[in-house]
């Protein structure tokens, strides 16, 4: 397995869904782009982290890459083939080779199967295992995965404390020995303690079976803290890729630094002393997304040329890709951050409370 | 003085034929006139079955009982009757709550909303009062205050939402506003922006705020005084930097441990707490937390822990606390004080 082994490698994959008006027909009227042209490739064995806020098409990118949303463009190949153009019965033969992980476990796990019905389902579909004893055997070794008790089989999902089914959902996915794991928000419906209890044992089973990981998620903590790659989404496209360390160290796109600043750190010293860059205004709609580059509404680096008209594309920068055009000034600290009808005035002078749009003044201050 | 004073506080749910739940069992802390106190924990800990009994929103069952005291400003909040706890309510003691749909009410336009709050306690009516509701709502920055007077709650963002709903809560400049998990609805840079405004509000009116959270970041960002909840009971009582600095009860160490950092390394291993909460049990054999607990005695189990204070102004409710490792550096002054 070498480091350069791409499993996963995504072309300017597009999902538009209508938007439909009318009583008797239906007329679409509009799109709502969830995800708008995105690129990327994931190696194997490593995780791929993606962030963003809510709508921002993160989910909707992890589903059509498993082809439970269908694409409205672009390409998708798992390990060399074509996921898009595959016919329906391959494609349910590979879907034993990625699965997913979903964020509420309850209302991904069925009520009325127990945990040894909700394992076997899987396992039956794809014919693996020879009889009963044999997925008996493959269910246990699955479970001690996972760190459930055996008792736990003939139990309910009900039966269990939420990082339990957290468990169970992780278990029902690695039943199936797959190779890829599309993890969506797997921790954020969990409370902080079991959270790390979830996080450490994706990363274990990274470790031991030598997983691909896509975790979608809004929680940066938690996506820099199990990813290699980090990618940043803003209305439905990629804004910035980076190695993790490098993104938080170096953020360039201005949202990037934008959603870095924002982040709590449970350290008053750190809190204290950090830099928020606050953006103005909420995140435009992504039916009627703005022109040019997406972010230029909120952005308090935007300049009156380019930005409102040309949309960027992602380009490589070191060892980040970066669609901004402005990143190398805003980086040497060329371009200086300007108000963007702020919403919380202060008059001048008052408090010397970190300023409402204000650049840290060296890279990697940001926290 | 402090501004509120809770003492002993607990809240039983009983219901025939099943065992009481202790939500609350015991809980004391108190908040200063200006002062931003947290109450962290995870679900189920009590955090916000206090703010409610300390309001007098709690659910009017038959299987309901609250004790102990909870004063504000010299008067015993539990026990003043319905009508005079009103006048405080919303005036004196405001509060905002994590889902600004669900507290906001869907068939009335925002502006009748606040105007509400201030004709209640403040007198105003008409002109006057639509005034001053979309200065408020100015206050708290929503872009074109007046023509969000006539909106309604769903044509607002969720960001929106909250600024409204905090709008009304500091309508009448209350001198305590409880903020129950004001941003765990929203997306962080939405966060970022309520958390300064809050902060904000603090500082230029002097209002004391009693924040409910799980976040420990958002704590860490801006409160005095940590109060974290397990089990009902507050475990460990603390200025803002000891707290993290030095954490003494277990669960709170095991809390700080268990939060993945922006500014930790890929693949640092995050120390969870073993297991997970149970049940609200009353705490009759011995600390809630030793079963989870890393530190656990033999005296854990038995008696529950006494709350010991500390020499540095801190308390915690553990016999068997994280040791200082030799001497602690002096905490600075504004933190002692």
């Amino acid at each position: 397995m070498s480091e350069n082994d791409i499993l996963v490698e995504v072309r300017d994959l597009k999902v538009h869904f209508p938007i439909k008006r009318g009583v008797l027909f239906d007329r679409v009227v509009g799109q709502v782009k969830a995800v708008d042209g995105v690129d990327l490739s994931i190696a194997r064995g490593k995780t791929y982290g993606l962030v963003g806020e809510s709508g921002c098409g993160k989910s909707t990118l992890g589903r059509a890459l498993l082809q439970l949303t269908p694409p409205t463009a672009g390409e998708v190949s798992f390990d060399g083939v074509e996921l898009t153009t595959l016919p329906p019965g391959k494609l349910r033969s590979m879907r034993r080779r990625m699965q997913m992980i979903f964020q509420d476990p309850m209302s991904s796990l069925d009520p009325r199967q127990n945990v040894e019905s909700i394992l076997t389902e899987g396992l039956q579909t794809h014919g693996i295992g020879t009889d009963r004893t044999d997925r008996r055997r493959i269910i246990g070794e699955t479970l001690d995965a996972v760190g459930l008790p055996r008792w736990a089989l003939s139990r309910y999902p009900h039966e269990f404390s939420g990082g339990q089914r957290q468990r169970i959902g992780i278990a029902r996915a690695l039943v199936l020995g797959p190779e890829l794991i599309v993890a969506d928000e797997p921790v954020s419906a969990l409370d902080v303690s079991i959270q790390a209890q979830v996080v450490n044992l994706l990363d274990e089973l990274q470790d031991s079976l030598g997983l691909t990981y896509l975790v979608i998620a809004h929680d940066l903590a938690v996506v820099r803290h199990i990813s290699d790659t980090v990618g940043v989404m803003y209305l439905g496209a990629l804004v910035e890729e980076a190695p993790s360390d490098r993104l938080y160290t170096e953020p360039l796109h201005p949202y990037t630094r934008a959603l870095m600043s924002a982040v709590p750190v449970p350290d008053p010293d750190v809190e204290d002393r950090r830099e928020r860059i606050l953006l103005a205004g909420d995140l435009p709609s992504p039916a009627n997304p703005p022109s040019g580059c997406r972010f230029h509404t909120r952005c308090p680096w935007a300049q009156p040329t380019r930005c409102a008209d040309e949309r960027p594309v992602l380009r490589d920068i070191g060892a980040s890709r970066v669609a901004c055009h402005f990143a190398e000034q805003i980086a040497s600290g060329e371009l200086r951050p300007h108000g963007v009808s702020a919403q919380i005035v202060r008059p001048e002078g008052e408090g010397d409370t970190p300023g409402v749009v204000s650049a840290p003044t060296e890279p990697g201050s940001y926290v | 003085m402090a501004l509120l004073e809770v003492e002993d506080l607990s809240v039983t749910f009983a219901r025939r034929g099943q065992r009481a739940v202790h939500a609350v069992d015991g809980v004391s802390f108190s908040v200063d006139a200006g002062e931003v106190v947290g109450l962290v924990g995870e679900s189920g800990c009590g955090k916000s079955v206090t703010s409610l009994a300390i309001m007098g929103l709690l659910p009017k069952q038959p299987g309901l009982r609250v004790g102990g005291k909870a004063v504000f400003d010299g008067t015993d909040l539990l026990q003043l009757d319905d009508r005079s706890r009103r006048d405080i309510r919303g005036r004196d003691i405001a509060m905002i709550f994590q889902d600004p749909l669900s507290s906001l009410n869907p068939v009335i336009p925002i502006g009748l909303q606040v105007t509400e709050v201030l004709t209640r306690h403040r007198g105003m009516k008409g002109e006057a009062a639509a005034k001053e509701a979309a200065a408020l709502l100015d206050r708290v920055g929503i872009p074109d205050p007046k023509r969000r007077l006539k909106e309604y709650p769903h044509q607002l963002s969720g960001g929106m939402r909250q600024r409204a709903l905090i709008a009304m809560a500091v309508a009448c400049q209350p001198r305590l506003l409880i903020a129950d998990e004001p941003t765990t609805a929203l997306d962080v840079t939405i966060q970022a922006q309520i958390l300064e405004l809050l902060k904000e509000l603090v500082r230029d009116s002097g209002t004391a705020l009693l924040m409910i959270t799980h976040d420990l970041g958002v704590v860490a960002g801006m409160v005095d005084t940590v109060n974290v909840l397990y089990g009902g009971r507050v475990v460990e009582t603390a200025r803002r930097r000891p707290l993290f600095r030095q954490p003494r009860h277990p669960y709170t160490v095991g809390l700080l441990g268990s939060v993945p950092r922006l500014d930790a390394g890929r693949g640092e291993k995050l120390n969870p707490i073993a297991g997970s909460v149970r049940d609200l049990l009353p705490w009759p054999d011995g600390c809630a937390f030793a079963p989870r607990c890393a530190r656990r005695i033999d005296e854990c189990v038995g008696e529950p822990p006494e709350l010991v204070h500390a020499h540095d102004g801190r308390s915690y409710r553990c016999v068997n606390p994280e040791p200082l490792p030799g001497m602690v550096p002096a905490p600075r002054e504004e933190e002692t004080a």
